[in-house]
C-alpha cells in the first residue's frame, strides 16, 4: 500500500503493525505524535497494547525495562531531553540484554533549549550498549522501525532507530507500507531465555555484580554487540525479500569511481545525494557514503567505503565538545588508522540546532574536497559549517 | 487473622544467609511481607540496604521471581511488570494468577522514588509498594531523608555544637498516599506480625494499587543492640510514633490501639541517634517532635472515630 506519511506517521504506522505487548511513552517534542497516534490504536483497539502512559521519560524506560522483562515485546518512543532523562536506564536494559526498541526523533540538547534537529542527543547515548541505526527518510524510519524489532531481539540488545527531527519527523513522503499481516507474521513470537514471570523457576534479574563478575558479564555485553552486523545484515536481507526494499549497514551512493565524497547521518544523505546528482551532471567524481548502522560501528564496511575516495568530508550534525570535532569524524579517523588507504579527512560540523543545510551548502563543501585534493593538504582539519563569524 | 503455625511452615521466600546486619529490620519486613502473600507473587527492589545485601552475584535471598533496576523507578519498573504481565496473561502466554510487590527503602520513596510512586498509584497498576521506613539512607551510611525525625542525627544532619541533628519534622507520606485514593493504604511494623501479615493480604486482595508504611528500625542508624530490634518497633507503636492504621475506601481504622500512651522518651532514650537531645541545652527538640506525634495521633483518631 503506497500512502503519505511523515516520519512520525510512519513509525507509529510500522509500530501498530507490530502490535507490541507494551509500550510505556511520554511526549515530547517533536516524537510527541509518535505516542499520540499510538495511544490512538490502543484506544481504538487497533492494537492489544498494554499502552502505559507514564509520569516521565524516566518512568517510561524503567517500565519498559519491566515489561521486558517478562518476556514481552517492548517498545517507546522519545527526542532530546526525553533520552537525556533516560540515560541512566539505557545502560541498564542493555545490561540486562533487554530487546527494547526506542523510536527517537533527533532533537538537540538543551542549553540553550531548541527543538530543531541535530544529532546530540542520540550520540550523547552512543556508549551505552544500544544499537543504533540513523535512518534518512521516512520510509527507510518505517522500515527500519520493524527491521530493529527483530534484530534487537535476535541480539538479545535494545536498539534505537532515529529519524532527523521535524525534517523527516514532519516532513510528508511517499511511503509504501508492508501488509498488516505480513509484519507479525516477518516479526515471529520474541523468544526468551528467563521470564521474570516464571514463578516456578524464579530467577532474580539485576543482582549486584562486583568484583569478582562485573567484568565477565561486561565482556559478555561487548561480546554481543560484536555479533550484532551479522544479525543486522541477514534481517534486512529477509526484510528485503519481504518489501523489495534492501538496506546496507553502510550507505554507498556512486562512489565506485568517486575521487572525493562525503560521509554523514541521517536526512543529509539525501540532501547530499541530489548534490551528488548535479556535480555529476556537470562531470565531477563526488560520492556520498552514509552512515546507517552506527552502533555496533561498521568498521569494515565503512573502510572499504571511505577508501575509494581521495577526500573525505565528514559532516556531523554534532559535537563532541572534545575539541576533537565530531562523533563520526572522530570514528572515520580512528578506522582508518591501520588502512593501507587512507584518504584525506575534513571534518565539517553543521546543522546544530536545525540550521538548514542545502544543496548548494554541501555543492560548496564538495568544491572544497577537490581543492584539497589538488593540493593534497587539509588546511585546517576541523571547521563549523553555516555558523557566524567563521 | 494469620496463624503463626501455618506461617511457620511455609517454604521460606526470602531465606537466611543473606547480608544483612545482626538485627536488620529490612530483612523481617521482606520475610513477613512474603510470608503473607497466598499468591504466587513477582518482587521488585529499588537501590538500597535490601537490595544490595540480599542479591550479592552469584547468591540470591529471593526464592521469588526478583527485579532490580535502579534507585528512584522501582514503582516504574513494576508498573511496567505488571503491564507485562496482562499483556501476556489475555494471550494466553501466562496461566497463573500472580501478585506484584515492589521493595523500596524511605530514600527510595520518600524522595528519589516519590515522582514514580505517584504515578504508578495514579495509573491503577495492581502493584503492592512497600516501604521498609528506617529513616535515612542506611545504604550510603546514615544520611538523612524527607522521613528523618527531628531532632535525629545522621551523617548529614550532625548532632553539632550548635545544631542539634535535624531540624526539620518528617514528611508524611502514608498521607501524601491516602491522597492519591488508592485501593489500599496502611502503617505498619513487624513487632506486630498478625497486623502486617493481615495489612498484606488485604493489600494483594484490593483490585488496584496499594501501599504499606513499615517501620522498620536499623539497629546501626539508630545506634542500639542488635537485639533490641523488635522493641524498638514495639515501642514506636506504643508511644504512637507510628501509628498502626489502614485507609480503604475512603475510611480510616486505626488497626492496633496502645493501651497506654508513652512519652516518645522512652523510645528516644533506648538509640543513639537521639543521645545529643537528652544533654541537650533545652528542650526544644523533644517538645517539637511530642507536638508532631501528639498531632498527627489526634488526628488519626478524630479521622478513624468519624468512620465509626
Amino acid at each position: 500500500m503506497i500512502v503519505a506519511r511523515t516520519g512520525n506517521e510512519a513509525m507509529a504506522e510500522a509500530m501498530r503493525q507490530i502490535n507490541p505487548d507494551v509500550v510505556a511513552a511520554y511526549p515530547i517534542t517533536p516524537a510527541t505524535e509518535v505516542v499520540q497516534l499510538f495511544s490512538k490504536f490502543v484506544h481504538d483497539g487497533q492494537v492489544d497494547t498494554q499502552f502505559v502512559p507514564a509520569e516521565s521519560e524516566h518512568s517510561a524506560i524503567s517500565a519498559c525495562v519491566g515489561a521486558s522483562s517478562t518476556g514481552a515485546r517492548v517498545m517507546t518512543s522519545t527526542a532530546s531531553q526525553g533520552i537525556a532523562l533516560m540515560h541512566e536506564i539505557l545502560f541498564i536494559a542493555s545490561g540486562l540484554r533487554l530487546p527494547i526498541v526506542i523510536c527517537l526523533v533527533n532533537r538537540a540538547l538543551s542549553s540553550p533549549i531548541n527543538i530543531h534537529c541535530d544529532h546530540s542527543d542520540s550520540l550523547a547515548s552512543r556508549d551505552s550498549g544500544w544499537i543504533q541505526i540513523f535512518t534518512e527518510n521516512t520510509q527507510e524510519a518505517y522500515d527500519t522501525t520493524i527491521i530493529a524489532v527483530k534484530v534487537a531481539e535476535a541480539a538479545s540488545l535494545p536498539a534505537m532507530v532515529t529519524t532527523d527531527g521535524f525534517i523527516i519527523s514532519h516532513g510528508m513522503e511517499r511511503v509504501e507500507l508492508v501488509d498488516d499481516e505480513a509484519v507479525p507474521k516477518f516479526l515471529g513470537e520474541r523468544k526468551i531465555q528467563h521470564s521474570l514471570l516464571d514463578v516456578d523457576n524464579p530467577k532474580t534479574f539485576g543482582a549486584l555484580d562486583l568484583q569478582d563478575y562485573f567484568f565477565e558479564h561486561k565482556r559478555s555485553e561487548i561480546d554481543a554487540m560484536d555479533h550484532v552486523l551479522p544479525i543486522i545484515e541477514k534481517v534486512q536481507d529477509e526484510y528485503g525479500k519481504l518489501s523489495g526494499r534492501h538496506y546496507p549497514l553502510v550507505d554507498e551512493y556512486r562512489m565506485d569511481d568517486a575521487e572525493v565524497a562525503i560521509l554523514c547521518m541521517g536526512s543529509t544523505g539525501g540532501t547530499g545525494k541530489v548534490a551528488v546528482e548535479r556535480l555529476r551532471e556537470q562531470g565531477k567524481k563526488v560520492g556520498l557514503v552514509r552512515c546507517r548502522v552506527y552502533r555496533p560501528f561498521p568498521k569494515e564496511a565503512m573502510v572499504a567505503a571511505l577508501a575509494k575516495a581521495k577526500v573525505v568530508g565528514v559532516l556531523d550534525r554534532s559535537d563532541t565538545m572534545s575539541t576533537l570535532g565530531g562523533h563520526l569524524y572522530n570514528d572515520a579517523r580512528s578506522i582508518l588508522y591501520d588502512s593501507d588507504m587512507r584518504p584525506h579527512l575534513k571534518n565539517y560540523v553543521y546543522g546544530l540546532g536545525g540550521r538548514d543545510i542545502s544543496i548548494e551548502d554541501i555543492e560548496s563543501i564538495y568544491k572544497e574536497l577537490f581543492a584539497i585534493q589538488k593540493t593534497g593538504k587539509v588546511d585546517k582539519d576541523i571547521v563549523y559549517f553555516g555558523v557566524r563569524g567563521e | 487473622m494469620a496463624k503463626l503455625k501455618e506461617l511457620a511452615a511455609q517454604k521460606e521466600k526470602f531465606v537466611g544467609g543473606h547480608r544483612g546486619c545482626a538485627g536488620c529490620g529490612a530483612a523481617i519486613v521482606a520475610r513477613q511481607v512474603l510470608m503473607a502473600a497466598e499468591n504466587p507473587v513477582v518482587v521488585g527492589a529499588a537501590t538500597g540496604c535490601l537490595e544490595v545485601f540480599s542479591t550479592i552475584y552469584p547468591y540470591s535471598a529471593w526464592n521469588v521471581p526478583y527485579i532490580h533496576n535502579a534507585f528512584e523507578n522501582v514503582a516504574a519498573t513494576m508498573a511496567g511488570v505488571e503491564a507485562g504481565y496482562r499483556a501476556l496473561k489475555a494471550k494466553g502466554k501466562v496461566k497463573k494468577d500472580l501478585r506484584f510487590i515492589a521493595f523500596a527503602g524511605d530514600g527510595g520513596t520518600y524522595d528519589i522514588g516519590l515522582q514514580a510512586l505517584s504515578g504508578m498509584i495514579e495509573r491503577r497498576h495492581r502493584v503492592l509498594y512497600v516501604c521498609y521506613n528506617n529513616e535515612a539512607y542506611m545504604n550510603t551510611g546514615i544520611q538523612r531523608s524527607s522521613a528523618t525525625p527531628r531532632g535525629a542525627h545522621t551523617t548529614t544532619s550532625p548532632a553539632g555544637k550548635v545544631v542539634p541533628g535535624k531540624l526539620q519534622l518528617r514528611k508524611n507520606l502514608t498521607e501524601i498516599v491516602i491522597a492519591h485514593e488508592p485501593a489500599y493504604a496502611a502503617q505498619a511494623t513487624f513487632a506486630y506480625w498478625n497486623d502486617l501479615v493481615t495489612k498484606v493480604r488485604k493489600a494483594l486482595d484490593a483490585d488496584g494499587p496499594s501501599f504499606i508504611n513499615v517501620y522498620a528500625p536499623c539497629r546501626l542508624g539508630w545506634a542500639y543492640a542488635p537485639e533490641k530490634t523488635v522493641k524498638v518497633s514495639k515501642l514506636s507503636v506504643e508511644t504512637c510514633i507510628w501509628p498502626l492504621y489502614e485507609y480503604e475506601n475512603g475510611t480510616y481504622r486505626i488497626s492496633v490501639k496502645p493501651k497506654e500512651k508513652k512519652p516518645i522518651t522512652e523510645f528516644l532514650n533506648m538509640q543513639g541517634r537521639f543521645g545529643h537531645l537528652f544533654n541537650w541545652k533545652d528542650d526544644v527538640p523533644v517538645k517539637e517532635y511530642q507536638a508532631e506525634v501528639d498531632f498527627i495521633w489526634e488526628r488519626l483518631l478524630k479521622r478513624s472515630e468519624a468512620a465509626g
